[in-house]
């Protein structure tokens, strides 16, 4: 077993197997998996928001899908990781309080996952498999080895996409 | 007062916690009489946390926590969420229907209720604080309950946080009594707006 490599709330990282990323506790935001089978590196961000430009406070690009994405794609490339051989998961957006509101903030796990398949599309990376929505709280690991996504929740069996 | 969370004064951080100590000191009253216990509160703790800190900052991300939600109306917008963990929200319940402490993350329906009512209680009496010290008209909507990871719940603020900053602004009110142990945590998100109003209304206004 490698060692597994953490991403926290609005962060991304990178690995290679034998080692794993993770990110814990995903609520309305995405974890967005992106890896080359191949080399068996991957790449994970962990996105609060849709859209970089729809705000005036975004210092951090890994807060946004687009710019995470975009940056995520950034740190692979240094690695040698050529866009073409990405696959994509990607797992959050839930909805963690059922509010019956037209505040769009707190429909923003919808929104997440919308915009992360849109910036995939964008770049012509295939997403693979997702697990989105719902109203419950995921923790994530990604095993570049297997290309495994493990979701965990509580009270729920163990995912794997 | 600056656009960015992060310029807050020394002044207008004090403001602040001034603020939390007084809500969340009635907050504290109102647990306390409905439970028929004494509650002691800790002096709140204001603390600018990165958001990959902000879930280790209450227990980890993976703890499991009870938090429950609400809308800021009227003249303040925004969201105020009361935090706490399965164990404390488990010994309230009990402690007011006078039944067995249940174990774990699984509440009944009537813990479900008493949880929103006691949410209602303590939000009521945290912003009527606040609203009689600014003056200004502040509403709650009605609660809502979600029993789930402290990082999946705490997105929610913290993804409100994140249109106007970097950083989340948790406004920590521990309250507990000894003996029993309960633990909660009040974290207030104003919009920027907001804090703007707080600060004016208060004569801070630059």
């Amino acid at each position: 077993m490698g060692n597994m490599v953490k991403v926290g709330m609005a962060d991304m990282n990178i690995c290679k197997a034998p080692d794993a990323i993770t990110t814990l506790g995903l609520g309305s935001c995405i974890g967005v998996v992106l890896y080359d089978a191949r080399t068996k590196i991957c790449g994970m961000v962990h996105v609060m928001l849709p859209d970089s430009t729809a705000i005036k406070m975004n210092d951090n690009p890994a807060k946004f899908a687009d710019t995470g994405i975009r940056d995520l794609l950034a740190m692979l490339a240094k690695e040698g990781v050529a866009k073409a051989s990405l696959k994509a998961k990607m797992a959050g957006g839930a909805q963690m309080f059922a509010v019956k509101s037209d505040n769009e903030m707190l429909r923003v796990g919808q929104r997440n996952a919308e915009a992360v398949r849109k910036v995939l599309a964008s770049y012509g990376i295939k997403l693979l498999a997702e697990d989105c929505g719902a109203n419950y709280g995921r923790t994530i690991e990604f095993y570049p080895e297997t290309q495994e996504l493990y979701i965990k929740s509580i009270g729920k069996e163990l995912k794997i996409i | 007062m600056s656009a960015r969370l992060e310029e807050f004064s020394d002044m207008e951080f004090d403001v602040l916690k001034e603020i939390s100590n007084i809500g969340a000191g009635n907050a504290t009253t109102a647990i306390s009489t409905m439970l028929g216990i004494k509650v002691d509160m800790k002096v709140p703790v204001i603390k600018f946390l990165e958001f990959k800190e902000l879930a280790e900052s209450i227990g980890g991300a993976e703890n499991i926590v009870t938090g429950i939600l609400f809308g800021l109306e009227m003249d303040i917008d925004g969201m105020m969420m009361f935090v706490m963990d399965c164990r404390s929200a488990q010994k309230m319940v009990a402690s007011i229907l006078h039944t067995e402490e249940a174990e774990g993350a699984e509440f009944s329906e009537m813990g479900v209720s008493v949880l929103q009512e006691l949410g209602n209680i303590i939000a009521g009496s945290y912003l009527s604080a606040i609203s009689s010290l600014t003056h200004l008209s502040i509403a709650p909507t009605v609660p809502y309950l979600s029993v789930d990871m402290a990082g999946a719940i705490l997105s929610v603020p913290a993804i409100q946080f994140g249109t106007v900053s970097d950083r989340a602004l948790l406004i920590r009110s521990e309250f507990g009594e000894e003996g029993t142990n309960v633990d909660g945590y009040f974290i207030l998100v104003p919009t920027l707006e907001a804090f703007e109003k707080i600060f004016t209304s208060l004569g801070l206004s630059n």
